[in-house]
């Protein structure tokens, strides 16, 4: 593959791209009208789409340390745009998420919002200053900001702390998608899922996992919006789910008060008090912007002016896919409560019966009627989207669809937090720390062993299906925002902050965050005013400002040239202020 | 850089400063003080959506979307404005 060529040629190869799945979405469908078994149509979607990602992977190898952790920074703004979205959204957002907004209603929300507004943080605060310093990594812009190894180290420990779990959750999910559509052993599933995801990264790092992150996008957008459009095209006869589900609302609300639901699926602050609302959705933003995985996405665009651009686009193709989320969760309820609630069990509609065989939806005749009432009916989050193209009779080749689309949004995410766990520990650590002399060979050498050592490691530990490493994922952004949104941004927008005060208010804010995560977790500590564990950051965050502000200004200025040094990634003009091999 | 005057570096930082916080106001807005209102803006339903709650299933979503992209062009024009935009 000529390199010029390529990215000359992107709205070509992806169109043809796309155009190929779609033709590929189609011929399982004639195969299926045929009479070919579900069983090769699943196996069909799971594995032509990893070898579709593995292909790409591998043509996509690389020799160049700055291909293989920046992509060369030729990545256009837009592709750069789709690529963060798939690397955004993991398989729980494609998943689960109408299903919690199923169960939590309004509340449920403060995912929505959470998950999109931090992008805004992203592009005013930090992608374009991070792009110009040039960096490969984020601990190397804290180690040279804020002077030396340990800033560095400490933005090391956040780094994993939060993107460790969240990887091994990603590789969780892509077993229990894999042997759920291949009736394959889960531990067998997840190690298809990691073969997956090392075809993807090893061999090209950052440059081949941007363009199977493109690729996977495509695949994830198309399947979760074929579903949804077309049970609103059934149950309204417009095929604009987003739109549509306005009127399902007000119809839902009117069920709801006949049939005596308190809880109404508009109705705000039930599950959350309005103090935990918004304190998740002011978690889940600063968080956002602190993570790794997604501010790194941002050093391989090729200009500064590309970086604030493709924030945008990242936003908008993340858009496409939350704003759909809560019409999912409207057309389900409406069905729910037109078609199953109130029927005789004994003849409940077929989805109902089928998922309710593998356990992820429970009807228990709770008075003995016969006729299933609301709350006698208790469904998994997963269900949601899983059971859709049937609620709106599609063929099975849309839940084939469906579960490639969930597979991509999985392999993506976990394909770029484990190059950010992986390069965090071959170039901070090794390189910068360990062996500076070592040449480009041998660094890329260290970084594939790296990369395959937690790939593996994480892999077997979901593998054991840790129930703590799964419900700690939701830590992950509390942990971020409080270890390395201050450091960061104070970085950037004040001169002042020094060594002393960014290292003291990384491990302040951190430790403050863990204090109170593991200590209302597993001590039995009492919620502080309430706050739900989940939301920890509001106490990290403002902790790790005011350690920052404090300690800075006790202790002596920065230097004339660290001063001047933030000037220069302050204006976009002059190139990279740190130039790498 | 060097190449650019002290001066200018200033002016063209604090036009930079003013633009971050016009933007963070609507961000500000948009993601808290809108949902602070929920219960009232409830009582509007427009094509079947209670607007409260349309806000943070869409319309705050939109204004994200639309504010990055307006960021960037404004923080372009201002960068440009002053000499500093990239070559």
């Amino acid at each position: 593959m000529i390199k010029g060529d390529f990215i000359s040629n992107l709205g070509r190869i992806y169109g043809f791209y796309t155009g190929g799945f779609i033709a590929f979405v189609l011929l399982l469908a004639v195969l299926e009208q045929m009479g070919v078994p579900n069983r090769i149509i699943g196996y069909l979607f799971v594995f032509l789409t990893i070898a579709v990602y593995a292909v790409i992977g591998i043509l996509a190898r690389t020799a160049q340390v700055s291909e293989y952790y920046v992509a060369g920074r030729r990545v256009p703004a837009l592709y750069n745009g789709m690529a963060t979205a798939s690397d955004w959204m993991s398989g729980a957002s494609f998943v689960g998420m109408a299903g919690s907004l199923y169960i939590l209603g309004y509340d449920g929300l403060a995912f929505v919002l959470g998950w999109t507004g931090g992008y805004v943080l992203v592009a005013v605060l930090l992608a374009p200053y991070l792009r110009k310093f040039g960096a490969f990594t984020v601990p190397d812009f804290l180690a040279v900001r804020f002077g030396g190894n340990p800033a560095r180290v400490a933005g090391i420990i956040v780094l994993f702390a939060c993107s460790f779990t969240y990887v091994t959750a990603q590789i969780y999910a892509t077993g229990i998608i894999a042997s759920r559509f291949l009736g394959l052993q889960f531990e067998v599933a997840v190690f298809v899922g990691l073969i997956g995801i090392l075809l993807c990264s090893m061999l090209g790092g950052m440059r081949a996992v941007t363009w199977t992150q493109v690729a996977q996008y495509i695949i994830l957008i198309i399947a979760y919006l074929i579903p949804v459009v077309w049970l609103s095209a059934k149950i309204t006869g417009v095929p604009i789910p987003q739109i549509m589900y306005g009127g399902i609302l007000e119809k839902i609300t009117a069920i709801e008060k006949t049939i005596g639901i308190t809880k109404a699926h508009t109705q705000p602050f039930t599950d959350y008090n309005m103090l935990n609302y918004f304190a998740l959705i002011l978690c889940l933003m600063l968080g956002t912007a602190s993570l790794p995985h997604i501010l790194m996405r941002y050093f391989t665009t090729p200009s500064v002016r590309d970086a604030r651009i493709s924030v945008g686009w990242s936003l908008l193709f993340i858009f496409l896919l939350y704003f759909t989320a809560p019409s999912y969760a409207a057309f389900a309820k409406y069905e729910v409560l037109t078609n199953v609630v109130g029927q005789q069990i004994a003849s409940l509609p077929g989805w109902v019966k089928a998922w309710g065989q593998v356990g992820l939806v429970t009807v228990t005749d709770l008075n003995k009627d016969g006729i299933l009432q609301w709350a006698e009916l208790k469904i998994n989050t997963d269900v949601i989207v899983l059971a859709t193209p049937e609620i709106a009779g599609l063929p099975y080749v849309v839940a084939g669809l469906v579960a490639a689309g969930g597979l991509a949004a999985a392999l993506s995410t976990a394909d770029g937090l484990l190059l950010a766990i992986a390069n965090a520990l071959s170039h901070d650590i090794y390189y910068k720390m360990v062996d500076p002399q070592a040449d480009a060979k041998r660094r890329l050498i260290v970084a594939r062993v790296l990369l395959i050592v937690v790939a593996v490691f994480a892999a077997w530990l979901a593998s054991t299906k840790p129930s703590d490493i799964l419900s700690m994922v939701a830590w992950a952004f509390s942990l971020a925002a409080s270890g390395l949104f201050p450091a960061l941004v104070l970085g950037v927008w004040w001169k002042r902050a020094n060594t002393a005060g960014a290292v003291a208010g990384m491990i302040a804010g951190f430790g403050v965050c863990l204090y109170y995560l593991i200590g209302t977790r597993y001590f039995g500590m009492p919620e502080w005013f309430g706050v739900k564990n989940i939301s920890a950051g509001l106490f990290g965050i403002p902790v790790a400002f005011v350690v920052t502000w404090v300690v800075s200004l006790l202790t002596q200025a920065p230097s004339k040239e660290m001063m001047d040094f933030v000037d220069r990634i302050r204006v976009p003009r002059g190139g990279p202020v740190m130039q790498q091999d | 850089m060097s190449d650019v005057p002290p001066e200018k570096a200033a002016a063209h930082w604090a036009k930079t400063r003013s633009l971050m916080w016009t933007c963070l106001t609507i961000w500000f807005l948009a993601s808290f003080v809108v949902h602070f209102f929920v219960a009232t803006l409830n009582k509007v339903v427009i094509l079947g959506f209670p607007i409260g709650f349309y806000m943070a299933g869409q319309g705050s979503l939109i204004i994200f979307v639309v504010l990055i992209f307006w960021y960037a062009h404004r923080q372009n024009a201002i960068d440009e404005e002053f000499g500093v935009a990239e070559d």
